[in-house]
């Protein structure tokens, strides 16, 4: 088998085993490991499909394997990395919000208690 | 101030301000006699915030730091819950000379403008202003023209005065990151009015700013892609009507 392919078979697999034992080990929700596994299967699906890859990449005009399987690992990470930092975004805004209502209420307790004193 | 002109609030946000903060606070005592002020802390690391309660200062204190317009957007919520009518932001680092503030309020009440824009370049160039940052406003200038259907000569102001529509707006939709370019957006959005005021500007009182080269260009793409995004959602919302 071609080394490539090997050592791509053998990354998605690593990672299909780092993303279950994170999960195992609650360092990560399921909801966010899905893209991860979703990502490391298609890897392993096509590392050890390279008839399938010559396929994909004929209409393309890509006659190398190897650079379709690199092509879409690359895509595939892009739309990763994409729905991170849509997640990222969602938690910044949602983080935001949540500490400016801390400080708001936290200066609205220190009022009423400057005001209980007062009495 | 809480005449028949309806209610003041000062809002002076601050990060690390401790060489300063106290100044500015006995300036704006002396210039608007017992005001009410709130010092809006983006968790400062040094002692801004105990100088500010010396002071006899509330403050609304960030559990961690937010930046500028998540800090500013905090103090427009309180401001807005408070019932506040009018509010005037003056900085923490002492550059805006509080005997300006009574221009802002005057123009506010009289005007029935939204917002009112402290200007530094309504009477020339002041002298603290480097040639690069020139030429940034006269771009974000050029910008903007069409945008707010009138020229605008100090849209990166800080000096600014909201009454309550525009407070009610920004409690809820106020960016969180360089904020005075896009809040103009904001409002033109929504066809509310600004003015212009000529204001006095100084150097800090203390500490150094921290604008570099490289955060400069990343403040010009950041406000650029900010302005793009609040024109879309503006047209998008016009082409459903």
């Amino acid at each position: 088998m071609d080394r490539l392919f090997l050592v791509a078979s053998l990354s998605s697999v690593a990672l299909i085993f780092m993303v279950m034992y994170s999960l195992r080990r609650e360092h990560i929700r399921v909801e966010y490991s899905v893209s991860w596994l979703a990502a490391a299967s298609l890897m392993l699906f096509l590392s050890r499909w390279p008839t399938g890859l010559e396929l994909i990449g004929a209409p393309l005009g890509v006659r190398s394997p190897h650079a379709v399987l690199l092509s879409i690992l690359v895509g595939v990470l892009l739309l990763v990395l994409y729905r991170v930092s849509l997640l990222l975004s969602h938690l910044r805004d949602n983080n935001v919000a949540l500490a400016q209502k801390v400080a708001i209420l936290e200066y609205r307790i220190g009022e009423l208690a400057a005001n209980a004193d007062r009495r | 101030m809480t005449a028949a002109a309806g209610r003041v609030l000062i809002l002076i946000p601050a990060y690390n301000e401790e060489g300063a903060i106290a100044s500015v606070i006995s300036e704006v005592r002396q210039v608007l006699g017992a005001v009410d002020m709130i010092v809006a802390d983006d968790c400062s690391t040094d002692a801004t915030v105990s100088i500010a309660q010396s002071q006899g200062v509330r403050v609304l204190s960030m559990p961690h730091h937010l930046g500028l317009g998540g800090c500013m957007q905090a103090g427009y919520r309180l401001a807005f819950e408070l019932g506040y009518d009018f509010v005037v932001r003056l900085d923490g680092d002492g550059q805006m000379d509080p005997r300006d503030v009574p221009k802002l309020l005057e123009t506010l009440r009289t005007d029935g403008c939204q917002m009112v824009i402290g200007s530094r370049y309504l009477e020339g160039s002041p002298p603290y202003t480097s040639f690069s940052r020139s030429v940034g406003i006269g771009m974000f200038r050029m910008l903007l023209r069409p945008i707010l259907g009138k020229p605008v000569r100090d849209p990166t102001s800080g000096f600014v005065g909201v009454n309550r529509e525009a407070l009610q707006v920004f409690s809820r939709s106020f960016p969180l990151e360089y904020p005075e370019i896009e809040a103009l957006v904001v409002l033109r959005r929504r066809a509310f009015r600004f003015q212009e005021v000529p204001c006095r500007v100084r150097p800090r009182m203390a500490g150094t700013s921290t604008i570099t080269p490289a955060k400069s260009f990343y403040y010009i793409v950041h406000v650029l892609l900010g302005v793009l995004v609040n024109i879309l959602r503006f047209e998008r919302h016009r082409w459903r009507l």
